[in-house]
């Protein structure tokens, strides 16, 4: 062997030793602020880790679930970090399609997680997704339009004073809408809010033996308190509406009340999109008396596919991207008011955090009045507030939502609606082998 | 033979057409002119359709989101790759079927289009699994397989309308000359249906940059074609239309100018054998 041979040999087993190192990391994430402001951020995490390099497939929320569904029922190993919500981390956990996160390191502090969205990660003690940023709903109000009828919102509202303060402030002539909710069919839609609402009013999804409960009394008094409400002081064509049309109305200057994700109070209180930045107050999720407020729980969370065969260094990028230390770098690159909500207590002891988001004590307040595990007055055998957390909810979801957005829409009456609620979910939970 | 048409009646049938045509094109001038508005303006009620601010920041963001080059290239190589074996495989195919038919060429025509009745998500998990054995998820080998597949029966189907309007007599006088029957295929049955294989040709193409279901589901970082980067724009919480627009506009671009410089070709295929 001469030397030239033995130099290329060396070289190209040092080549393959580097490229053997340097690993791929696929993130599968949903489009929206904080996911996309992370994507901008990555440098810091590949500078401290030169050995990993990260690739990035951004997706619009419904067709992201569907592909990492499809991926992890089959095993296909597309991805090593799925960005997924609180509604699939038990359903999959369960499946054993996720791998517990045991290894994030010393420093990440696992107990500064708030208490009701680490509950909704964790299953038989075990945390199998890092929540990335978390969310729960609140009441939106304009202060100008409320001082103008003489009405003070309480921090802690009932539906009554909502409904009363909401036909007062309506205006259809000068297009003002008491109150703007959403009212397009979906799981995710209308569901989210109706079944969260239904919450304070009592109502539930099944009882303890899986029976729906859509022919008690509780779900006719929320659902028709709803339609009229709407039908009194909504905009005009709201079965349609869902998250995107209301912030548009709302930045637009054309709603009282807005009820719906405290992600959007960062939305209408930005100059630069909203009309109204500077006449928005909060306040709780509203209730009826009965001890619950339809304030739901929601976090997009990173997890790793079981299988990955790249296992340490997502646990490094999950550690990064969840820790107190990205927290501090996105203030110091874009300020505390672009900070991820809704993930850490330290962040809320923040006192440069609470100058710059005036929602953040509503924010958490909220967060923390959610309880996913006795999210109604009357017990229940599932977890979840705005939703069901078994794999047919889904499905099931937005069938009962299309009833009621034609309830909303004048199609069919209340009744016919939850009628044919109850019917259709008879039958789907029958099949599915809950009912026997 | 020419017919008098009264000039009323002309003016109507532009107008109609005009009308028809700006009908239309209308959501693709509404893209255009939304992808330079700022968020708050694409939201605005009632809207402005040429006097706002125009800006160009929609771009900018997007191309310093997104490899939109990456995308575009993964495009171009799924659409032109999967039109391009599917003709070679379908010229002969839809020859067979125009000029030498059998009792069975009407159930096979049939039977082929009938593949196309059953919605794609019915399949999408055996796909999904054959993709994964043949290690074919997210390349753009496997995302050219699945689009010439889905678009052979159409290809074959717009062939073989094309070439049953060819003369059966010159085919049979090229034999006559001793042409082979590739000789025959390549040098006489092709040049003659050139206007109805380009019009095949552009339409699958225009089918191909825009499928999205397979592309999508098929695809993860590496193979995501232009249909995965507009995907990326569209949120349910937060605005993003004009952002959207931006992303859309740069999408469609390439297509609408191919089709624009082919439509001449387009017309003259699609209206081939229309007048005899």
């Amino acid at each position: 062997m001469n030397l030239r041979t033995f130099l290329l040999g060396t070289c190209s087993a040092v080549a393959l030793a580097g490229l053997a190192q340097a690993e791929t990391l696929t993130i599968a994430t949903v489009n929206n602020g904080d996911m996309i402001r992370m994507q901008k951020l990555t440098d810091d995490f590949t500078s401290k880790n030169p050995d990993i390099t990260l690739e990035w497939v951004t997706l619009e929320e419904n067709v992201l679930r569907q592909r990492v569904t499809t991926d992890i029922a089959t095993k296909g190993g597309q991805y090593d970090i799925m960005t997924i919500g609180t509604y699939e981390v038990p359903i999959w956990a369960k499946q054993g399609w996720l791998l517990p996160l045991d290894n994030l390191g010393a420093d990440y502090d696992v107990d500064d997680l708030l208490p009701a969205i680490r509950s909704g990660l964790t299953i038989d003690g075990k945390l199998y997704a890092a929540p990335f940023y978390g969310e729960s709903s609140m009441v939106m109000y304009r202060k100008d339009l409320f001082e103008k009828a003489g009405l003070t919102m309480p921090d802690a509202p009932t539906w009554d004073f909502i409904a009363d303060a909401a036909r007062k402030i309506t205006d259809k002539s000068n297009e003002v809408y008491g109150i703007c909710l959403r009212g397009k069919a979906g799981w995710g839609e209308n569901m989210a809010f109706l079944t969260a609402t239904a919450n304070a009013f009592g109502a539930r999804w099944f009882d303890e033996n899986w029976k729906p409960q859509f022919d008690q009394p509780e779900w006719k008094y929320a659902l028709d308190f709803y339609v009229k409400l709407m039908n009194d002081a909504g905009p005009p064509g709201a079965s349609s509406n869902g998250f995107n049309e209301n912030l548009s109305l709302f930045q637009t200057g054309k709603c009282g009340m807005w009820i719906d994700a405290t992600v959007a109070a960062s939305f209408v209180t930005n100059p630069k999109e909203s009309t109204v930045a500077d006449k928005v107050g909060f306040a709780l999720a509203p209730d009826t008396g009965l001890g619950k407020r339809g304030n739901w729980l929601w976090a997009w969370n990173l997890a790793i596919p079981a299988g990955s065969q790249k296992v340490a260094a997502a646990e490094k990028f999950i550690a990064w991207a969840t820790g107190k230390d990205y927290l501090k770098l996105v203030a110091d690159k874009e300020g505390w008011a672009n900070v991820p909500p809704g993930t850490r207590t330290s962040l809320y002891a923040n006192p440069e955090y609470q100058k710059a988001a005036p929602f953040a004590k509503m924010t958490l307040d909220s967060i923390n009045a959610a309880d996913p595990k006795n999210p109604s007055v009357k017990p229940v055998p599932y977890v979840g507030v705005q939703f069901v957390a078994i794999p047919e909810f889904q499905g099931l979801g937005t069938a009962v939502g299309q009833q009621f957005s034609a309830a909303l829409a004048g199609q069919m009456s209340v009744d016919d609606a939850l009628a044919s609620a109850q019917k259709l979910t008879e039958r789907e939970m029958t099949k599915a082998g809950y009912i026997k | 033979m020419a017919r008098n048409v009264s000039t009323r009646r002309k003016i109507v049938v532009t107008v109609v057409a005009w009308t028809i045509g700006i009908l239309i094109f209308f959501p693709i001038l509404w893209t255009f002119l939304t992808s330079f508005k700022t968020e708050a303006e694409a939201i605005a009620s009632p809207p402005s359709l040429f006097f706002f601010d125009w800006t160009t920041e929609n771009y900018h963001e997007v191309q310093s989101r997104s490899n939109y080059f990456l995308h575009f290239m993964n495009s171009v190589v799924v659409s032109f790759g999967s039109t391009l074996i599917g003709l070679i495989i379908a010229i002969p195919s839809a020859w067979a079927m125009a000029f030498s038919p059998t009792k069975r060429t009407k159930d096979v025509l049939m039977w082929m289009l009938s593949t196309k009745m059953m919605p794609s998500v019915g399949v999408l998990v055996p796909m999904y699994l054959l993709f994964r054995n043949t290690g074919l998820l997210d390349t753009r080998t496997g995302l050219v397989i699945v689009l010439t597949l889905i678009n052979l029966p159409i290809i074959i189907w717009m062939l073989y309308t094309y070439f049953k309007e060819i003369p059966g007599e010159i085919l049979e006088a090229a034999r006559m000359d001793g042409a082979s029957l590739s000789n025959e295929i390549i040098y006489v049955l092709t040049p003659m249906a050139i206007p109805g294989i380009a019009s095949t040709l552009l339409l699958n193409i225009i089918l191909a940059w825009n499928e999205a279901f397979w592309t999508l589901n098929l695809s993860a970082a590496k193979a995501a074609p232009l249909t995965a980067f507009i995907a990326s724009y569209s949120s349910p919480e937060g605005l993003f239309y004009a952002k959207l627009s931006a992303a859309s506009t740069m999408a469609i671009a390439p297509i609408l100018i191919l089709g624009w410089f082919s439509q001449k070709q387009l017309v003259r295929g699609l209206t081939f054998g229309a007048v005899k």
